[in-house]
């Protein structure tokens, strides 16, 4: 059951890193604080880094689902505007 | 502003910065800054500037691109010689980023056209290569009040200060008139190592980014110099000066003015560090 509720998606499948961190920085920038966007991405790679990437940057990551077709969805809430 | 995949992709390196981002991804991009020399100095701040992605970058520049320019003005390629520097420039800049828009100024910057000149611009940087030109750009700034970015460079060495407005000293808080004519030797006679123009450009060039975006310290109330041979740095605080004649407490400069221009002056006071 989700706690939360999905105000934005971007699909980052089909780059690579670094513009795979890039799209969802972007993403995130166009939302208002407290909004939670969905980020599909793929296994390996960019499940490795792009959570840590966005953790560093102050957000919340609320969940990661594995879709079990070789991608995910990162669910992450904004923290702040920087 | 949203920007394109292609964007995303040609300054992923800028955006993945905390500091920049897509804010000041899209600062850059809206931002403009005119460079006035398109030499030492202004080959690497056109260049890096343009890749960063700043959106109107003007060169002012009256010169031809001549073969001894290729050792240090590295904007300009030999099948340039001959050509306008104004035009080479915009070249090379649209070849590095068509998002950059080029606005070339083939002219002589004096007091008549510098107010017109600077007036669209937001960020201004001194690439000149003479003490009058430093002294007008100087005092056009701050008499529109627009922050630029002072830099001279000679054999092995260079400096570099920044003016905000309001925040610290001018270039003439600091060396109060031109030097006497004969008294610092010209660059024809001096010579310098084309990679100090590289080092000091580009710390200019980065000067701009971070006004552009407001993220860390500018070089206001401080003058950097580099020394190539020692391989150091020193960064020298530098009062305001409360009875400068064109940013202190009672200006008598309230209009820029021409000082009389030595045909191939100097471009530095590095022999005045000790006495500014």
């Amino acid at each position: 059951m989700a706690d939360y509720i999905v105000d934005a998606t971007v699909d980052i499948t089909d780059v690579v890193c670094p513009i795979t961190f890039v799209k969802a920085k972007v993403a995130l920038e166009e939302l208002k604080i407290g909004a939670v966007l969905s980020i599909r991405l793929n296994d390996g790679e960019p499940v490795q880094n792009v959570p840590r990437g966005v953790k560093d940057e102050g957000h919340k990551v609320l969940r990661l689902i594995d879709n079990e077709d070789g991608t995910y969805n990162l669910i992450v809430r904004k923290e702040n505007d920087e | 502003m949203t920007l394109t995949n292609e964007q995303m992709e040609r300054y992923s390196r800028n955006i993945i910065l905390r500091e920049v981002g897509v804010k000041g991804q899209n600062k850059l991009l809206a931002g403009k800054v005119l460079i006035i020399g398109a030499g030492g100095l202004g080959a690497p701040i056109a260049m890096y500037l343009a890749a960063a992605g700043v959106g109107v970058i003007g060169v002012a520049d009256a010169d031809d691109v001549d073969l001894s320019n290729l050792q240090r003005q590295i904007i300009h390629a030999t099948s340039d010689v001959g050509k306008e520097k104004v035009t080479s420039a915009k070249e090379s800049v649209n070849n590095i980023n068509p998002d950059v828009t080029v606005n070339a100024h083939r002219l002589f910057v004096s007091a008549d056209n510098i107010m017109e000149l600077i007036s669209p611009y937001d960020f201004i940087i001194d690439g000149t290569d003479n003490f009058p030109a430093k002294f007008l750009i100087n005092d056009a700034c701050v008499i529109a009040k627009k922050p630029f970015s002072h830099a001279g460079i000679i054999r092995f060495t260079g400096q570099l200060m920044t003016y905000v407005p309001g925040e610290g000293p001018c270039y003439r808080c600091v060396f109060k008139e031109p030097p006497p004519k004969d008294a610092v030797p010209t660059c024809r006679q001096a010579g310098v190592i084309g990679a100090t123009a590289g080092v000091i450009g580009s710390l200019q060039a980065l000067e701009a980014v971070k006004f552009f975006i407001g993220k860390g310290d500018l070089l206001t109330g401080s003058l950097l110099t580099f020394d190539a041979l020692s391989m150091s740095f020193r960064k020298i605080k530098l009062p305001k000066r409360e009875n400068c004649a064109v940013c202190g407490e009672s200006p008598t400069i309230k209009e820029p003015f021409d000082y009389e221009q030595p045909v191939c002056d100097s471009q530095t006071h590095i022999e005045c560090y000790g006495n500014p």
